[in-house]
């Protein structure tokens, strides 16, 4: 079963043409994570994918078209998006942040969210942008997995967090992906192996290679050349 | 380059001889080309497109949505009429001294501006602006006339450009300051430093990144185009017969802003035919609208019609909707502005 | 000391106009990046409609008609600001230049419009008698129209902060002004916020402008053009998109103008201002409570 599907998306930001031709499918309820080194276009794809930029092409989320319709509807229909850079609203607190999240006719899941990060229960009126860089990441997850959303679009969650804050964010992506379709994005090839069962990896804007992640984890010339990267 | 070398050197001498052309164009002007009254309107038209000229080097060609061009103009108005009436400085004297001084003010002011960019540049150029304007109405010292303006300082003025018999002539140096201003604004568009200025425009980050500070540029193509303004002023100080609070006002550096959105933005014969028909039009429109069947239409509606800035505004604004790349664009082909391109 | 009470409360009504007027333009700016030049002209028809209000409505008593008129006034704003809106403005979104440019037009139209319907001359506002009279502060006769005025200003500085932090639209907006794209990606239609915070502005400048037509002693078209500079200066000291900023650099500003005009020479006021923004840019080119550069 397949939850999401890009085929032929090209991107430009600006007059750079960031993504030639990029072609891949995510399986539902699976965790694929979307590889490659900096600047390949792996964010760009996530932004394109919640219709944050504009796109040629084809991207199915589910049935819907993402690039003919509107971002606040894609995110509607059930997609939860966390951006690279966390995008917390800094002036808001952290209740208003998740406040914000809320939909109408969907009871939000504090409960379950408060219990995952319970850090972030005692901060309740602090102004998130006083946050640190591991609570800023939690909040912008809590925010997604406030709503049962059947996909997540999560990019970079663990990037320049402390070692112990990875592993508290890696449980909470486990448990955010029993019940939901998640396209992560990572440089973190330990956290994306400990996540994922499927790997696409970019480079220069083009797919290329997709596979089971053990796959690639296992052929260390393949995560070498396009990762730049020693698997252990 | 040529070819618009031949074509800039036709228009020219065309305007040139046209205070010979005993031609009548009814409704638009009240006598033909060669009375003073038609020829005022054109030498101050002509004005206006060099003014227009200048403002699109900062603006269409460098990105700086300044809203303070008014500034140097009134500067170079008031400057010289000044210099001539409290100084008793020859005209020509006077206008050189204003120059100088207009360019030394817009280093100090362009420096402290440039600190913001985009918007909040627009609105500290305009409080810049408004400053002067403010000052002149106010007039706390006296002599800078208040509301009524000054009339022109004429025993300082050479006799080629007194009477009225002169229009002419006038007509003649207005014409000179347009076609200056065309060719100095040519070549310093399409100078090494003019393509750092469209670079600019285009994306400020990748000339920091190609290892150019762009400051100096866009403080450059400031102080240029304020430099080409104010020497406007001087001849529009003529043309107009004394300084006049209008063009300092802030409404006056918006219809600057018209003028060049009008004929199309980063063009510069677009800029210069923009300052022309806005010229024409804002001076005439109001005549052209009383003496017609406007006359006979309710109040509600004629009283309106026969205000040329509100002609004008809906004009611009059904423009800005259709025809984003003014007048020029549709000259040519239908392609958006360059200066207006969404950044 | 009693004439500096009298100029601190003279400033601080002036202070409340620069308020109504900028804080729309900054949230205007703020959520949708769009400079609004016909704001001028949101506050010259707030006037004239409360202007006309109190010619036309003889039959109703002078208080309870000015009560009338400020509301009239506001709602007049709110309805044009809407209007522009969705009709114009958001046909451009995103191309933020000829955003600037229609706005700019619109003012110059606006402005012209009401000078062929109501000639170039100020209009007088025919006011309660009590407005002219004087209360006494502290040794200080104060005129109770800027009472008035200061007062007015305060109940809808404490209405849209109330707003802004209680609602959700108010929270929609304080997010979208950090952020548009993300308010989005949560599933929020921020375009509906760009109509409300257009109408709030619209209805803030429509009161400010029949408040000015009490302080500035009646209306001309180009009333609002001018306070309109004044409030870009308000914007750029406080901080674009920043209320609290806006309200602060309103005080500073008006506070500044009033002192220089009645301690130093009358007229420097305005010109003291333009230092002052010269001087905050120079210190910090963010403006007092702005975050990062605009």
């Amino acid at each position: 079963m397949i939850a999401i599907e890009v085929a032929d998306l090209n991107v430009w930001r600006g007059d750079a043409h960031v993504l030639h031709g990029v072609e891949f499918s995510v399986a539902r309820n699976e965790v694929t994570a979307l590889l490659g080194r900096n600047g390949v276009g792996k964010s760009t794809t996530l932004l394109a994918m919640m219709g944050l930029l504009p796109a040629q092409g084809t991207i199915r989320i589910d049935a819907t078209d993402a690039i003919a319709t509107p971002t606040h509807l894609i995110a509607q229909g059930g997609v939860g998006y966390v951006p690279e850079d966390r995008e917390v609203f800094a002036s808001l607190t952290v209740a208003e942040n998740f406040r914000l999240a809320e939909r109408p006719n969907t009871e939000p899941r504090y409960e379950m969210v408060y219990s995952l990060f319970p850090d972030l229960y005692g901060r309740k009126e602090q102004a998130a942008g006083t946050l640190s860089g591991g609570q800023q990441q939690m909040l912008a997850l809590g925010r997604v997995l406030l709503n049962p959303n059947k996909i997540l679009l999560i990019d970079e969650p663990t990037k320049g967090l402390a070692p112990i804050i990875v592993e508290q964010v890696v449980e909470a992506l486990a448990h955010a992906a029993e019940d939901a379709t998640v396209l992560l994005v990572e440089q973190n090839l330990w956290v994306a192996g400990q996540l994922a069962n499927d790997a696409v990896v970019l480079d220069q804007g083009q797919v290329v290679h997709s596979g089971p992640m053990d796959e690639l984890i296992n052929d260390s010339a393949l995560a070498g050349r396009y990762l730049g990267v020693e698997v252990r | 380059m040529k070819r618009s070398s031949i074509f800039l050197f036709v228009v020219a001498a065309g305007l040139a001889v046209l205070p010979f052309v005993p031609i009548e164009v009814p409704l638009l002007f009240s006598g033909p080309f060669d009375t003073p009254g038609t020829l005022q309107v054109l030498s101050v038209a002509l004005v206006l497109a060099g003014l227009a000229m200048s403002y699109d080097m900062i603006f269409g060609y460098t990105g700086l949505l300044s809203f303070g061009h008014a500034l140097p103009f009134a500067l170079g108005v008031y400057g010289t009429n000044l210099l001539m009436l409290e100084a008793s400085i020859p005209y020509v004297l006077a206008a050189a001294i204003t120059l100088g001084g207009v360019i030394v003010v817009s280093l100090v002011l362009g420096s402290v501006a440039l600190r913001t960019s985009g918007v909040a540049f627009a609105m500290v150029t305009l409080a810049f602006a408004e400053a002067f304007s403010i000052l002149v109405i106010s007039d706390p010292l006296r002599f800078l006339g208040g509301e009524e303006g000054i009339s022109l300082a004429s025993e300082q003025v050479p006799d080629m450009f007194r009477r009225v018999v002169n229009t002419r002539n006038i007509y003649w140096l207005a014409l000179a300051f347009t076609v200056f201003t065309f060719v100095v604004a040519r070549v310093v568009v399409s100078s090494r430093a003019g393509r750092v200025f469209e670079a600019i425009r285009e994306n400020e980050p990748r000339v920091e990144m190609m290892g150019l500070a762009p400051f100096p540029y866009k403080l450059a193509s400031f102080t240029i185009s304020s430099g080409l303004a104010a020497l406007g002023g001087t001849v529009y100080l003529l043309a107009v017969r004394g300084a006049n609070i209008g063009t300092t006002s802030a409404d006056f550096t918006l219809s600057i802003l018209v003028m060049v959105v009008l004929g199309g933005a980063g063009k510069l014969w677009g800029a210069a035919i923009g300052g022309f028909i806005y010229g024409i039009l804002n001076l005439r429109l109001s005549t052209v609208a009383t003496s017609n069947a406007i006359d006979n239409l309710p109040e509600w509606l004629s009283g309106p019609l026969s205000e040329p800035l509100f002609v004008l505004g809906v004009l611009f604004v059904i423009l800005v909707m259709y025809a984003p790349g003014g007048l020029s664009s549709l000259a040519t082909k239908p392609s958006f502005g360059r200066a207006t391109r969404r950044s | 000391m009693s004439s500096f009470v009298l100029f601190t409360l003279t400033g601080l009504g002036l202070a409340g106009l620069y308020f109504l007027l900028a804080s729309g333009l900054s949230l205007i700016f703020g959520l949708m990046s769009v400079l609004n030049l016909a704001h001028g002209a949101f506050f010259a028809a707030g006037g004239y409609t409360a202007w006309f209000v109190m010619d036309a409505l003889d039959s109703v008593p002078i208080g309870l008609r000015f009560i009338v008129a400020l509301l009239a006034a506001g709602l007049v704003g709110a309805s044009a600001g809407a209007v522009i809106e969705r009709v114009l403005v958001r046909r451009l979104y995103g191309q933020h230049v000829e955003q600037i440019l229609l706005t700019i037009g619109l003012g110059m139209a606006a402005v012209a419009l009401m000078g062929g319907w109501f000639s170039y001359d100020p209009r007088l506002l025919t006011q309660p008698d009590w407005f002219g009279d004087t209360t006494e502060i502290a040794g200080a006769n104060v005129p109770n129209n800027r009472l008035l005025i200061l007062g007015v200003a305060i109940l809808f500085f404490i209405g849209l902060m109330t707003f802004l932090k209680r609602t959700r639209h108010g929270l929609i907006i304080r997010a979208g002004v950090e952020n548009p794209s993300m308010v989005r990606a949560l599933g929020i239609d921020v375009s509906r916020s760009f109509t409300i915070v257009f109408a709030l502005g619209g209805l803030l400048a429509g009161v400010g402008g029949a408040l000015g037509t009490v302080y500035f002693n009646g209306i001309s078209p180009s009333l609002g053009t001018t306070q309109l500079i004044f409030a870009f200066i308000v914007v750029v000291i406080g901080g674009l998109g920043s209320i609290p900023g806006t309200a602060l650099a309103s005080v500073l500003v008006a506070l500044t103008q009033i002192y220089v005009n009645n301690y130093l020479t009358s007229g420097l006021g305005s010109i003291s201002v333009v230092v002052l923004l010269a001087g905050v840019l120079l210190v910090r080119p963010q403006g007092l409570l702005g975050k990062a550069a605009p």
